[in-house]
């Protein structure tokens, strides 16, 4: 019940498809999508595999809750090891996909070996078949998404591919379903081109089933009672979407600017979501169209936005004159605040090549931002630019930039490599924001210091989505910490740490986790699954797989040296904002943190921690 | 007095909870796919559209059932089918104007919206004013009076 009990394992190399039951005994350990998927992984694969080779495996998984009517129940995630990192790699996507292959029947599906040529996996319910996609191959995911559909002739088939960017190894790759909600992160679209899988098309009308119908649809209701009357999931998500942050983020002095040379934009304002709601004079429309929903969702923070046709990156390209995916927090920061780009439009367009090519904008807008720095640096100039002269605040050289990545030529083929091997290359490693050779997310951890410990420990590379503590630390939820403090901050990174490793293996949103505890979450996993699932029950589970992730790190290679962040966060001090003169102070939290998770002073879980999470 | 079983386009987010509330009430399983009430989306979601069988009061597709599969509950309005004396010949599928009655090759019989008995499951499920279950004199009103106030310079 709720899981559906089956795998769909697809082997590229022999071209074949077979179904096998899920494993029970793992699904009690790790609940699903995230968890459960990792744990395949760890037992399947080698953790120092080259994560580009047919060796690597990628797990498509859903979650017990996936299109239930759990509020929320659209997600479903990618796992695989990262090529962006080297580290685990765990995205995480909404839209209507992940819920479409739940209903078509499957807890999972597993890529492994490499086809020879370009295919597309076609799944009606149980029926599941690797077709010819030599035609898509060098195709967008626009196009490949409209092509399939039609083909199908069905417009109900949901979609996953990848466009240029994952057929030409860009390392921060994305995987993108239903136009634009993206598995964004580490780089899976790269593993999936590795694999030359171009698309997943699926239908579903199998339906879930869950263990106490009536006991989840209490849960649920109250749960969306609960997220209804919050400020942040019932009025300031729907209102604003992630956008609401920006100027927020901006006050509080956190905001990264300019590749980290700042912690306040003085075009935040521009580029928020205000400005997004904001009647243009060119056209008389705001370039905010509407909000949408994933599938299964009340808050519906998903933004639909339409580019000024009269602007210079689409005025002569009527295919991005429709409306499509608006800008997020996080990629209007990443492609504006770290390039200190304030033009709107030329985001929002940046934004949609991102979702048509299938990118991370924020590894992205990051690894550019590097790129400019290291230009204003000397370190490189415009012979290795092909001629762009990069300055931070240069609309038309960024649009340029984005492009060119998008398409694999020239100078973007170098940004396509991140920013990590990019500073490497032109001698300047101190210049790259990343941890673990992941582009780290919108909070300047200067300005919030239990963000610092949030990248510094992330098991994906530096990421705000595997504890978001500025929910507590600026927004006060679930209570107020103060962001300049680094006492208490260390069992704060972990119980958030848990508790979302619980949340992402659910099949829920993380979103929910601003209104919404365990206490909330658990009985709707109860309701849904076989067991008893107590909120002690699954933050356990969260906490099972966070050390299994860890120990996935360090069997591929990593250390305690790694858990750390850029120089210039932990010695150049923020210059304006609330949090003038801050450095983060990672090393008075690290070795708590060390400590509070049952590891060693070098960061590998003990014996007994791993042995008491039955690892 | 009947209730009526109004859509507002304008609210409607795309979510599908009511998609996955009906295919409970209907089939026991959250299954989008037997949902009678069906969101369309336009634009990449900029505009979503909830439809649904309205409970016409001189019902098409009641008239045309060669073996009367299709009774009025006299206490909803609704036009209900009855899945025994359904025979799935699909003539009322060709009858409804708006295609709001479906063939269901996994049960051989059509499917459309019943109103739940009274208590709209997708109305209880709709986290925005999308989906309303109003007294039936009162469709539209909502509506006009928000257009007369636009009318009137004023904000609706």
């Amino acid at each position: 019940m709720s899981w559906t009990g089956n795998v769909l394992r697809v082997d590229l190399s022999a071209g074949t498809c077979t179904t096998e039951p899920t494993n029970m005994e793992w699904a009690h350990d790790y609940m699903g999508q995230r968890g459960l998927a990792t744990k395949y992984l760890v037992e399947e694969t080698d953790p120092k595999v080259d994560p580009l080779s047919p060796d690597n495996k990628m797990i498509f998984a859903t979650g017990p809750l996936t299109s239930t009517i759990a509020p929320t129940s659209g997600r479903w995630s990618v796992v695989c090891k990262g090529p962006l990192t080297g580290a685990i790699a765990c995205s995480n996507s909404g839209g209507f996909f992940g819920a479409e292959l739940k209903n078509a029947g499957w807890d999972m599906v597993i890529f492994e070996g490499k086809s020879d040529s370009p295919v597309y996996l076609d799944i009606t319910n149980d029926q599941a078949e690797l077709k010819d996609a030599s035609d898509l191959w060098g195709k967008s995911v626009w196009e490949t998404e409209t092509t399939l559909r039609d083909r199908r002739g069905d417009p109900d088939v949901r979609v996953a591919s990848i466009g240029l960017a994952g057929e030409n190894a860009v390392l921060y790759a994305a995987i993108v379903n239903d136009l634009d909600r993206a598995a964004g992160r580490s780089g899976v679209g790269a593993v999936m081109g590795s694999k030359h899988l171009k698309a997943v098309v699926v239908r579903g009308t199998v339906g879930v089933k869950v263990a106490d119908p009536m006991a989840l649809m209490k849960s649920s209701n109250a749960a969306k009672e609960i997220l209804a009357e919050h400020a942040v999931t019932g009025t300031g998500l729907p209102t604003h979407g992630t956008q609401v942050l920006m100027n927020i983020i901006n006050e509080v002095g956190a905001l990264p600017t300019r590749n980290c040379q700042d912690v306040q934009f003085d075009g935040a304002h521009d580029i928020s979501a205000e400005a997004m709601a904001e009647v243009r004079e060119s056209d008389g429309q705001a370039n905010l169209v509407s909000n949408h929903a994933c599938f299964g969702c009340p808050i519906s923070c998903a933004r639909r936005s339409k580019i000024d046709p009269t602007h210079f990156t689409v005025k002569d390209k009527p295919e991005y004159q429709h409306v499509s995916g608006g800008l997020e927090y996080e990629a209007a920061w990443a492609l504006g605040a770290a390039n200190g780009v304030n033009d709107l439009e030329a985001l929002t367009y940046a934004n949609f090549v991102c979702n048509e090519q299938g990118l991370d904008p924020i590894s992205l807008g990051s690894t550019i931002g590097a790129a400019i720095d290291l230009y204003d640096s000397g370190a490189i100039t415009q012979e290795d630019t092909g001629g762009l002269a990069l300055e931070f605040g240069n609309t038309e050289s960024f649009v340029a930039m984005v492009e060119a990545t998008a398409r694999g030529e020239g100078f973007g083929k170098e940004i396509g490599q991140g920013s990590k091997r990019l500073c490497e290359k032109y001698g300047r490693p101190e210049l790259s924001m990343t941890v673990k050779g992941q582009e780290f997310p919108a909070y300047d951890p200067r300005g919030i210091q239990g963000m610092g410990l949030t990248y510094a420990t992330s098991n994906r590379g530096a990421c705000h989505l595997r504890s978001y503590t500025v929910s507590s630390e600026v927004l006060g939820l679930p209570e107020k910490t103060d962001p300049h403090v680094t006492e208490g901050k260390a069992g704060l990174v972990k119980a958030f740490q848990d508790l979302t490793a619980g949340v992402d293996s659910s099949g829920t949103c993380i979103f929910t986790t601003f209104a919404l505890s365990g206490d909330d979450i658990a009985p709707m996993v109860d309701a849904s699954c076989e067991g008893d699932w107590s909120v002690e029950r699954f933050v356990e589970v969260g906490e099972r797989i966070w050390n299994m992730e860890r120990q996935y790190n360090i069997d591929a290679g990593f250390t305690g040296a790694d858990d750390t962040l850029p120089e210039r966060l932990l010695k150049d001090a923020a210059k304006t904002g609330p949090a003038k003169g801050h450095v983060n102070r990672l090393d008075e939290m690290l070795p708590e943190y060390y400590e509070l998770r049952g590891w060693d002073t070098s960061g590998v879980p003990t014996r007994e921690t791993l042995s008491r999470l039955g690892l | 007095m009947h209730k009526a079983l109004v859509m507002e386009v304008d609210a409607c987010t795309g979510c599908h909870q009511c998609e996955l509330m009906c295919s409970y009430g209907k089939v026991g399983a959250f299954n989008p796919a037997k949902s009678v009430m069906d969101i369309t989306i336009y634009d990449g979601g900029a505009i979503n559209v909830p439809s649904t069988c309205t409970q016409c009061q001189e019902a098409w597709c009641m008239v045309v059932c060669p073996v009367q599969a299709i009774t009025v509950n006299p206490a909803t309005g609704a036009k209900e089918v009855s899945a025994e004396a359904c025979v799935g010949c699909k003539v009322c599928t060709i009858a409804c104007p708006f295609g709001a009655i479906n063939y269901d090759p996994d049960s051989g019989v059509v499917t459309k919206c019943d109103l739940c008995g009274g208590e709209p499951m997708c109305v209880e499920a709709c986290p925005t004013t999308a989906l309303a279950y109003v007294a039936e004199d009162s469709t539209g009103y909502d509506k006009m009076r928000r257009s007369a106030t636009l009318a009137a310079g004023l904000e609706a």
